[in-house]
């Protein structure tokens, strides 16, 4: 294609960068949710309804990982946004 | 004794051409001399066998063997129209794919390995139990991809399984080797932004890449004939898996087909693109 088209759609994003982006995205999400140990989605349920008796926040407030921290550690990091106020 | 290689063919998502580079594969090893067996385990949904042409010698099946029903021998068949060296075992066309269990399939395959050069498992789409089955004895895998977005997700679910859900990953500790084969690549769409490129696959899924399949029609064309691919040393798509033939063997091959054919000068005045 010549130079004029060339330079239109470098200003333009295409589908397949679209695409790229798209799949970065979620397959990052994907691989650490695969990550998660099974009982992860069980236990951030009940910590939630537990949280939720005293302070009323979201779901998407609570924010728990699993990391692994050197050969025979694993540290539960949970962070909670709640408002102020309420 | 000698151990034959273990291959599975693997992609998640269905129609990516996982039958197609089985038969190819296998066709291409058995060709350049290697005793080869391709193990069709889509139970329910036979179709190795109209790919490599011998859908009529069918009798026996894997799960028969499996079971004990009849001798191993009895369920391989004897491709001999494409080569001396090629063998294919065909899926149960009726019986439940609950008949694969790890004892049966590691029996099967760990006695084809003896006799083999090399096994391969042509897988069904899914993360079901045939899929898991196919993968699980398997010593290297060839994970098909196309480039489009769905088929490049479902890739990068199995090269989860792959590193865990193997036998060499549980006993072991260790990861099986991973190739990718990406198939009904076309230069030019990807030129114009409409389709992934191999280096936007290799970003995301970052496995070693062992051969790049052009779009053509003769794909479509050999299944009609129930001739692999791979035999059609004319087309594009033909080369491309015997390029991969060669790479699996050890021959380091450069890509071919994966930029636009460049159009003659009188082509390019006359042509237009």
């Amino acid at each position: 294609m010549s130079g004029i088209f060339t330079f239109w759609r470098a200003n333009k994003k295409t589908s397949a960068s679209i695409a790229k982006d798209r799949l970065q995205v979620l397959v990052a999400h994907e691989r650490s949710a695969n990550q998660q140990p099974e009982w992860m989605p069980k236990m951030q349920r009940e910590i939630l309804d537990v949280i939720r008796k005293y302070v009323p926040i979201a779901s998407d407030d609570l924010k728990m990982e699993v990391r692994n921290e050197g050969e025979n550690v694993s540290v539960i990091e949970i962070n909670v946004d709640y408002p102020i106020g309420k | 004794m000698s151990k034959g290689k273990v291959f599975v063919v693997t992609s998640g998502k269905g129609g990516v051409g996982k039958t197609t580079t089985s038969a190819s594969v296998a066709a291409g090893l058995a060709l350049a001399g290697k005793k080869t067996v391709v193990i069709d385990f889509d139970v329910g949904l036979r179709n190795l066998d109209l790919i490599l042409g011998c859908e009529r010698k069918v009798v026996f099946d894997f799960i028969q063997a499996l079971k004990k029903e009849c001798k191993l021998n009895q369920a391989i068949i004897h491709v001999k129209q494409i080569s001396d060296n090629l063998y294919m075992i065909p899926a149960s066309q009726t019986r439940d794919k609950d008949h694969l269990t790890h004892e049966g399939v590691k029996e099967i395959i760990s006695q084809l390995a003896e006799e083999f050069d090399y096994v391969i498992c042509d897988s069904p789409a899914g993360i079901e139990k045939g899929a898991k089955m196919a993968m699980y004895f398997a010593d290297e895998a060839i994970v098909v991809t196309n480039p489009e977005i769905s088929s490049v997700r479902d890739s990068d679910r199995i090269l989860g399984f792959l590193d865990s859900s193997t036998r060499l990953a549980e006993e072991e500790g260790k990861r099986i080797p991973q190739h990718l084969l990406i198939t009904r690549y076309s230069p030019d769409r990807v030129e114009s932004g409409e389709m992934l490129s191999i280096q936007d696959i290799d970003d995301i899924l970052s496995i070693p890449l062992v051969g790049v399949i052009p779009e053509s029609r003769v794909v479509l064309d050999s299944s009609n004939q129930g001739k692999p691919v791979v035999l059609n040393s004319q087309d594009p798509a033909g080369q491309a898996y015997e390029d991969v033939i060669k790479r699996l063997l050890g021959d380091d091959v450069p890509m071919r087909f994966t930029e636009i054919e460049k159009k003659s000068f009188l082509g390019r005045l006359f042509g237009g693109r």
